[in-house]
């Protein structure tokens, strides 16, 4: 069930992505997340939209792979698209059934809407589908390090998010177990009314908390007798190396914005 | 209730980067009223196997049917919960999928299900919790203030309060003390031979295999690698040693002595019994020649 899922997840392979350095690929994340917001009529979307698949293309990640793990969010983009189609009452009236009032704008709002949302959802996707969670994790504790002057725990941050996407897979796999613990049980989670499946929640929650409370436990205590006393002093086994590929990247996204500001309406 | 697995194949994650063979062209057949160990290394695809015995997995190639019902690849299943109130399924360390507010209620949350009144519930309770071998005074108690072993039990009992015809045990004894080792072994012995229980275990030991089953298959790399009755998958040992798996102690012992005597037994014991009286008559016959 949950075997489709994409996020978060990384997925292996020898590419130009895969290589380049965490910080710069937080930094290109960051840096797009901005500059999608330039983006306002279909020049500058074509530009963003061309950017991401040469990024995807670039990521080696097989497209069918993609494909299966983002027809779930394919819905939700549609959804919005919808509801803007539906919602926005300006320009010219394209279309008119009874109550229902489609407008030029809102045609248009909606495209770009969920354009915008959809290549978000890809980029994004692209850091973790090629970034181990523990490089990502590196690079945001290296890039937050100035933050340290005001005492802003980024240590202690980093090694929150690195426990806890550590632990991701084994959530996962723990929820699956129990869950066929359960269904062996008779419990039913695809179907029957509403009320039922939101109850038969309940045998699966409870297990799961109760071992992950548990989980946590032992893993603060195997921590402390291997002597971890925080990030005080504490040497990488890891180093990041900036890389001219990383320059190339940031450099190019450089051009990408240049360009926007020029094609934007 | 029979069950058989034809030419079985599955796949985890199929048409994904991660794909990969867990098991291929796995054929068992487990005939009503068989004790069937199931036998291998961590990742040879035994707790695969198990999961299709109560189509909690569908082969993506291959059949397996279960008492009337069968379950083929690519194919829609329906009633599924038929089934699974059939096959109970005692998956390991069973003490994590309790969830409950008492004993009681969590022992009766598999019969409810499979629509069981509460009254007749609540009395298989208290018949399964004696045959885990716990007092009855526990019922009212929270099972997350039990000890470890007692959750074993409590949990084991809530798949036997579904009175299974099939019962599939995934490492039952893990992590226990020997004793309660014992206990929960000969308990699943007697139920299979009081009730004529069909009863599949899958284990990493070879003693409780040669002791308890009738049927014993052995997996490796995902395939069956041989079957058999244990007298004939013991009697040749080299070859299960060569396969990198344990023989029993018994087994190994009587392989030691007949290499010091430099002379063969008439055949492989599976018991400290059997091989005790063997071992007796050889000496006792030996003294009079």
């Amino acid at each position: 069930m949950m075997e489709k899922m994409i996020f978060g997840r990384y997925v292996p392979a020898d590419s130009v992505i895969h290589k380049l350095d965490p910080r710069s690929k937080l930094m290109i994340i960051f840096l797009f997340v901005c500059i999608i917001f330039l983006a306002n009529n279909w020049e500058t979307y074509v530009l963003i939209g061309i950017y991401t698949f040469f990024m995807l293309g670039m990521s080696r990640i097989p497209f069918r792979f993609l494909y299966g793990g983002l027809k779930p969010v394919i819905w939700l983009v549609l959804f919005t698209l919808v509801l803007q189609v539906f919602f926005t009452k300006q320009g010219n009236l394209l279309y008119e059934l009874g109550p229902i009032k489609i407008y030029e704008e809102g045609v248009r709002q909606g495209i770009f809407i969920s354009m915008r949302f959809f290549f978000l959802i890809l980029m994004t996707s692209l850091l973790t589908l090629t970034t181990t969670p523990i490089a990502i994790t590196d690079g945001l504790e290296t890039l937050l390090n100035p933050v340290k002057k005001l005492h802003f725990p980024v240590h202690e941050m980093a090694l929150m998010m690195s426990i806890s996407l550590r632990f991701i897979p084994t959530l996962m796999q723990e929820t699956d177990k129990i869950m066929k613990a359960q269904i062996a049980r008779g419990v039913d989670f695809a179907g029957g009314p509403i009320k039922d499946r939101i109850k038969a929640v309940i045998p699966l929650l409870i297990p799961l908390f109760v071992s992950s409370f548990k989980r946590a436990e032992e893993l603060a205590i195997a921590m402390e007798a291997r002597g971890y006393r925080g990030g005080e002093g504490r040497t990488k086994y890891r180093q990041l190396s900036w890389k001219t590929a990383d320059t190339i990247q940031l450099f190019l996204l450089a051009i990408i914005t240049i360009l926007l500001f020029l094609l934007r309406s | 209730m029979d069950i058989s697995l034809s030419h079985v194949e599955y796949r985890y994650q199929a048409n994904t980067p991660f794909e990969s063979l867990a098991i291929q062209d796995v054929s068992i057949d487990i005939p009503a009223g068989t004790y069937m160990a199931i036998i291998g290394h961590t990742g040879s695809g035994k707790s695969t196997v198990l999961q299709h015995l109560n189509a909690l997995l569908q082969p993506t190639e291959g059949t397996v049917l279960i008492g009337s019902h069968e379950i083929k690849a690519k194919q829609k299943n329906k009633n599924l919960k038929n089934i699974r109130q059939k096959v109970g399924i005692v998956f390991q360390f069973p003490e994590h999928q309790l969830f409950e507010e008492t004993v009681e209620k969590d022992i009766i949350f598999g019969p409810m299900n499979f629509g069981v009144s509460e009254t007749e519930a609540k009395k298989r309770a208290r018949h399964a919790l004696s045959q885990v071998g716990m007092q009855e005074e526990i019922l009212n108690k929270s099972p997350f203030d039990l000890s470890g072993g007692q959750m074993r039990r409590v949990a084991i009992a809530g798949v036997l309060a579904m009175e299974p015809d099939v019962i599939v045990l995934d490492e039952p004894t893990a992590g226990l003390d020997p004793r309660g080792r014992k206990e929960i072994m000969d308990m699943f012995y007697a139920l299979h031979k009081e009730r004529k229980l069909s009863t599949i275990l899958v284990t990493h030991s070879m003693e409780d295999a040669a002791k308890y089953a009738d049927q014993i298959v052995i997996m490796q790399n995902g395939m069956v690698a041989k079957k058999g009755t244990p007298e004939e998958i013991f009697s040749s040992p080299k070859e299960l040693i060569q396969m990198g798996l344990d023989v029993p102690e018994v087994v190994r012992f009587q392989l030691k002595m007949e290499e010091r005597m430099g002379r063969k037994m008439s055949k492989i014991y599976l018991t400290i019994e059997q091989l005790t009286s063997a071992v007796t008559e050889l000496i006792v016959s030996g003294e009079r020649v």
